[in-house]
């Protein structure tokens, strides 16, 4: 993706309502037909993001570049930019057909080419002969198809989509996703996509952005923003992680609990204090005694696949994700390879996650770095 | 729901008691005095007499429609602008509309006598700087005059119900789409208003064709709609029989248009869930 041009380009973007800051000093280039997602807890100002694009929203600072020219003052109907709603916001006085030609009327279009495209849009979204359709009878999942249908049908550059798939089941959910992502690739343009859904976000996208507090703190491939997570937050927010305090000895060489281990990571300062993330599934279970380190099994949890055991090292609990067995009270050893740790630098999030101590089944949900968040404040 | 329905009688008993008692007894009174004569024997003569008052019909229909169109005029783009201010200013100018309904009809109407009276505050003002006294009072603008200023806050409160349930990301869809202002007005609000606009017609467009205090007391006798009309015929002709014949044919032209504005009040129920008043 990055071989194509820049559309979109925030530049020190800032928001405050009422003295309280949203948006703070955001900077991000989206490159034209990439599938960009915005990934964060609740309240963390995708949305606000997204309205600035759209227009909706006038930053306090900062530039919005759309292809190269300044777009600041330019209102939200003369974007060539178009926003998928989260609850659609379809119009209930039109019918299905109406609601898809809105943006075509507005355009000037000839009768014939109204029809022609509208036709071709519900074909997309598979919606061939709701046409006459009221949208009160419409299902949400079809209620959302028109809404796609809608936006795209004026021919948008890039497509503003917030948490589209929000109210949809599951199932729906999975179906949708697989054809949001087809669309773009087939029209080729770009989608700015809002989620907190980390699953969704990874599967879906070329880059993930990912934003906590109305900050950006990881903009990245998905691969790159599991593997690599610039800091404690996007660790934890992204998939499970064990966060270990630890010390950076010298290049390829990190101490943590209390023992010193080969890695892959190196130009930190020397000793200087890090962040170590290790993936539950990247941890091998071994026999004790034959491990880097080894502890006592304080919880399994029979996941299908896998596992989930909780390991006290040093009252440290680690969480292990393996398809070998364990019982509650066996001593067991931990094997971790060195390209598996990942040292991040020290960040206003050390400390804060990726320690299960508190975990239990019913936890399970409290681990969610938004409600730990929440309780802070 | 079917088991409770005993309960449900007694609990609706007394609505039913009070629709016959105030609703229906009134009815079957007007039908029997427009059917007899004054011997109380059935009689199709006032109904005959009915044609006569055609022009007053006519005439009060189109002071009613007037009064309806000027308190539209005047109160759409109000709401409009109402539903879009901060919420304290809203609650606050909503109180100050209501306001004046919480006094006398007959005061607020009377009222209007001391302002635009030959000797009243306009005239006397612009007497003050050599001009007038300008016959203000007694003629059709005066009643109109009273009857948009007495129903004006009938046609603002469901339209403005409307506009402020109206969902703005609506709004922002139609602009997203490509609608500058005018045009998202044109749209979405108005066609997404028509259940307020048919709200605020009915409640504004039955009053007005009905009054008679309004044309006695601004009108000064100049302008005889059918509710003068009906009030002498009780009041001072005693013709209980025609009056009541004449009051079933205003209620059957109002229920008319009751009839058909409900058809565009119903047709989007969601929209038009909660209209106030
Ligand atoms: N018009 C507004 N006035 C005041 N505060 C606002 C306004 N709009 C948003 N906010 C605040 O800005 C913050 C970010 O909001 P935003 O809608 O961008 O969050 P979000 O990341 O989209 O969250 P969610 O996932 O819940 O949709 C929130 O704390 C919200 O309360
Ligand atoms: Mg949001």
């Amino acid at each position: 993706m990055k071989n194509t041009p820049v559309i979109i380009d925030l530049q020190n973007i800032s928001v405050s309502f009422d003295g309280t800051t949203i948006l703070n000093n955001i900077n991000l280039q989206i490159h034209d037909g990439e599938f960009v997602t915005l990934l964060g807890p609740s309240g963390c100002g995708k949305t606000t993001t997204l309205r600035i694009i759209a227009g909706f929203l006038q930053q306090d600072s900062g530039d919005v570049i759309f292809e190269g020219k300044n777009i600041n003052g330019v209102p939200a109907y003369k974007r060539q930019v178009n926003t998928i709603f989260q609850r659609y916001a379809l119009f209930p006085h039109l019918n299905v057909y109406e609601n898809i030609a809105f943006g075509l009327r507005l355009k000037k279009m000839k009768e014939d080419d109204i029809k022609a495209k509208v036709q071709a849009m519900l074909e997309l979204v598979n919606l061939k002969g709701f046409g006459s359709r009221n949208i009160d009878s419409l299902s949400g999942g079809q209620q959302q198809r028109v809404a796609i249908a809608r936006a795209l049908a004026v021919d948008p550059r890039v497509v503003l989509l917030d948490e589209p798939l929000g109210a949809l089941d599951l199932k729906l959910r999975k179906d949708m996703q697989v054809e949001l992502k087809n669309i773009q690739q087939k029209l080729g343009i770009t989608f700015i996509y809002v989620t907190h859904d980390q699953e969704e976000a990874l599967s879906m996208s070329d880059t993930v952005v990912v934003m906590n507090n109305g900050e950006i703190q990881h903009i990245g491939t998905p691969i790159d923003v599991y593997n690599e997570p610039a800091n404690a937050f996007v660790a934890d927010f992204i998939g499970e992680s064990n966060i270990l305090d630890g010390v950076m000895r010298e290049d390829f060489h990190v101490e943590f609990s209390g023992m010193r281990f080969q890695c892959v990571d190196k130009g930190f300062g020397k000793d200087e204090p890090v962040d170590v993330v290790i993936r539950p599934e990247d941890i091998d279970v071994v026999p004790a005694g034959q491990g880097m380190l080894q502890g006592e099994v304080t919880s399994v949890t029979f996941k299908g696949v896998h596992y989930e055991i909780i390991v006290d090292v040093d009252n440290f609990k680690w969480m292990i994700q393996t398809t070998q067995k364990a019982s509650v009270g066996d001593i067991i050893g931990i094997s971790i390879k060195p390209d598996e740790m990942h040292v991040m630098k020290k960040s206003e999030y050390s400390g804060l996650y990726g320690d299960y101590s508190s975990f239990s089944e019913e936890f399970d949900e409290l681990s969610d770095p938004t409600v730990v968040e929440e309780e802070e404040e | 729901m079917k088991r409770s329905s005993l309960a449900q009688k007694i609990i609706n008993a007394p609505y039913i008691l009070w629709a016959a008692l105030f609703v229906i007894a009134p009815l079957i009174m007007v039908l029997y005095y427009a059917l007899t004569d004054s011997t109380g024997a059935f009689s199709l003569d006032s109904v005959k007499q009915i044609g006569d008052y055609g022009g007053t019909f006519i005439l009060s229909i189109s002071y009613g429609a007037v009064a309806t169109l000027i308190s539209l005029v005047i109160a759409y783009p109000f709401a409009y602008f109402l539903a879009h201010t901060k919420a304290n200013f809203q609650r606050m100018s909503v109180m100050l509309v209501m306001l004046p309904m919480w006094m006398s009809f007959l005061i607020r109407t009377y009222s209007w006598i001391t302002i635009l009276g030959e000797s009243g505050v306009i005239n006397s003002a612009l007497g003050k700087i050599g001009i007038g006294p300008l016959p203000l009072l007694n003629n059709g603008g005066a009643v109109i005059l009273g009857m948009v200023y007495n129903f004006l806050p009938y046609m603002i409160l469901p339209l403005y119900t409307i506009m402020a349930k109206m969902d703005v990301r609506l709004i922002e869809a139609a602009q997203d789409l490509g609608c500058g202002k005018l045009q998202v007005i044109r749209k979405v609000v108005f066609p997404l208003s028509v259940p307020g606009i048919a709200s605020g017609i009915t409640m504004v467009f039955v009053p007005c064709v009905s009054t008679f205090y309004i044309t006695q007391k601004l009108g000064g006798g100049q302008v005889n709609l059918i509710g003068d009309v009906i009030e002498a015929q009780f009041q001072t002709a005693n013709n209980y029989n025609l009056g009541a014949a004449l009051s079933l044919v205003l209620m059957v032209m109002i229920l008319i248009c009751l009839g058909v504005l409900n058809y565009f009040t119903d047709s989007d129920d969601e929209v038009n869930g909660g209209v106030l008043v």
